[in-house]
């Protein structure tokens, strides 16, 4: 077994060597190197040939008419040209956006963008599942509501929004409906065709394949009309300049060939693995699973180890490569916003680990995370005085504690 | 985040772990932090008769910093007299395990621990004697 274990996933995924072969093709002069835009000769048209190619490989996997697929430079900027696209093309019609509390930093910095604009966002709270729900997006539509944008999975706690409900209902309202789909392109399925979902950001690099390019799926039917972030060109009819990545591209649509092909049985795989992981550590005590247990992608899973905080715990992880829900790591002494969103405690959000698995994830490796983890929290409850109160039977809400 | 070896070491070989009996006459004990911002300290300190720190003892809650400066506390805290570690600054602390300033407050937070644990065994002397012979 190779040491350390990567169990960040969704952080980010290898690029799978598939994937690797065929960028390779599209880089020296023997290669595929031309710009898909020059249409005089022969190495432009080639470059063009794959990457409609890869265009139509991304559009097979969430069943979408290649014409809907914008590149992009990756999720951040597919959510970015999604939401102040959207915003400032529909201003005259209203200036009300709803999102949530949870979603990521992509989607929440455009949203604080719009609001020094002079836009108007609701920033919806999760259930203690983790969880937005369509009945509480029907509450917060107002008559001036333009857009909607829910993550489709959390990338900290991996549950799964009914986007399908919501997005019937924004249909119904004529409301644009973006999800920010990284965490689930490729691993869940989803479909264009029989979703009303507007706008879909996605991610290459978080299904093994390469970092720097995404994609904006808009939908033609309605047609979704954006205003352009980035000029220059008018590259990906008019909505993104800049000249193709061909390799990036061709990567990309071959990562979403294989996951497509790989889906169902990576899928239970990936369920078995995790049940291992919980099976190992949720017979300790005080041990929480944040988000919801039925709704949830299999390869994602925050756990509270109560008592132990977080970054001393990644600290005995020394085989490990996880992510703590401790921001501890940072500059900020804030745990993360989206356990406390959840109406987790401080504490127990300081305590977190996530444990995110993947392709190249074994059996062995899980086992070894998890004894390992195991001896660690041992370990640090050993040293902790809040598991003595507990053990003693305090209870630490109680207590006054001098905060600082 | 890198930590300095001195931090690893600490973290690793934790000193002097452990819990005194709390209600001894001979123990003072120094709890500082809250679970809410990801520390709690609980320092205890023995003291014999002639106000020398006989035994230093803690438990931490929170990140490798933060055991590392309350386990050098308690190595340092031995064989003092209460005056002479009631001297001891978080900046030595600081400066010992090599912190980051992001992680001054672990430092900062030993130095309370120190002073709580000092401060509870003299407030216990004081209630003795105050307290009539029986």
């Amino acid at each position: 077994m190779k040491l350390p274990i990567y169990l960040d996933y969704s952080a980010t995924t290898p690029v799978d060597p598939r994937v690797a072969e065929k960028m390779i093709q599209c880089l020296s002069l023997e290669g595929n190197f031309g710009n898909p835009a020059s249409r005089s000769h022969v190495f432009g048209w080639r470059a063009e040939e794959v990457v409609e190619d890869a265009r139509r490989q991304v559009a097979d996997l969430i069943h979408a008419d290649p014409r809907e697929i914008v590149w992009t430079s990756g999720a951040t900027e597919s959510d970015n040209l999604a939401i102040k696209g959207v915003a400032h093309f529909y201003s005259k019609k209203g200036k009300h956006i709803i999102t949530s509390r949870i979603e990521h930093k992509a989607v929440l910095d455009p949203c604080r963008q719009l609001e020094r604009e002079g836009f108007e966002v609701t920033y919806l709270d999760p259930d203690s599942d983790g969880l937005i729900t369509p009945e509480m997006v029907e509450k917060a539509l107002r008559d001036d509501t333009i857009l909607v944008s829910l993550m489709h999975v959390n990338n900290e706690i991996g549950v799964i929004n009914d986007i399908e409900a919501i997005g019937d209902l924004t249909r119904s309202r004529k409301i644009v409906f973006h999800v920010d789909a990284a965490q689930s392109v490729g691993k869940i399925p989803l479909n264009m065709e029989t979703m009303n979902i507007d706008l879909l950001s996605i991610s290459a690099h978080k299904l093994y394949g390469p970092k720097g390019i995404g994609v904006l799926y808009v939908r033609r039917k309605p047609r979704i009309r954006l205003e352009a972030q980035m000029h220059g060109g008018g590259h990906e009819r008019g909505m993104r300049s800049g000249t193709l990545a061909t390799h990036q591209i061709v990567g990309m649509g071959e990562a979403c060939r294989i996951a497509a092909a790989e889906m169902d049985s990576e899928r239970a795989r990936l369920a078995v693995l995790k049940e291992r992981v919980l099976s190992q550590l949720t017979d300790l005590e005080e041990v929480h699973v944040n988000g919801s247990l039925e709704q949830r992608v299999p390869g994602i899973l925050n756990i509270s180890f109560a008592f132990v905080e977080g970054e001393s715990l990644m600290m005995s992880l020394k085989d490990l490569a996880i992510s703590s829900g401790s921001a501890c790591t940072s500059a900020s002494l804030e745990p993360s916003y989206v356990l406390r969103a959840l109406g987790l405690s401080d504490e127990l959000a300081h305590s977190s680990l996530r444990i995110s698995l993947g392709r190249f994830t074994t059996e062995a490796e899980v086992d070894h995370a998890v004894a390992e983890i195991r001896e660690a929290v041992a370990k640090l409850r050993e040293l902790s005085p809040l598991w003595d109160m507990y053990k003693d039977g305090v209870d630490l809400s109680q207590v006054e504690w001098v905060a600082h | 985040m890198a930590y300095s070896e001195k931090v690893i070491d600490h973290y690793e070989n934790p000193r002097n772990v452990g819990k005194l009996d709390q209600d001894s006459q001979s123990v003072g004990t120094g709890m500082v932090g809250a679970p809410a911002c990801g520390d709690v300290m609980r320092l205890q300190i023995q003291v014999n008769d002639e106000g020398v720190i006989e035994d230093a003892r803690f438990k931490t809650y929170g990140c490798g910093s933060a055991i590392a400066s309350s386990s050098l506390a308690t190595e340092w805290m031995k064989g003092k007299t209460l005056d002479e570690a009631a001297t001891i600054k978080n900046t030595d602390i600081a400066e010992e395990l090599a912190l980051p300033p992001v992680k001054i407050h672990c430092s900062v937070l030993a130095e309370d621990a120190i002073k709580a644990a000092i401060d509870d065994y003299r407030a216990k002397q004081k209630h003795d004697d105050a307290a009539p012979a029986a």
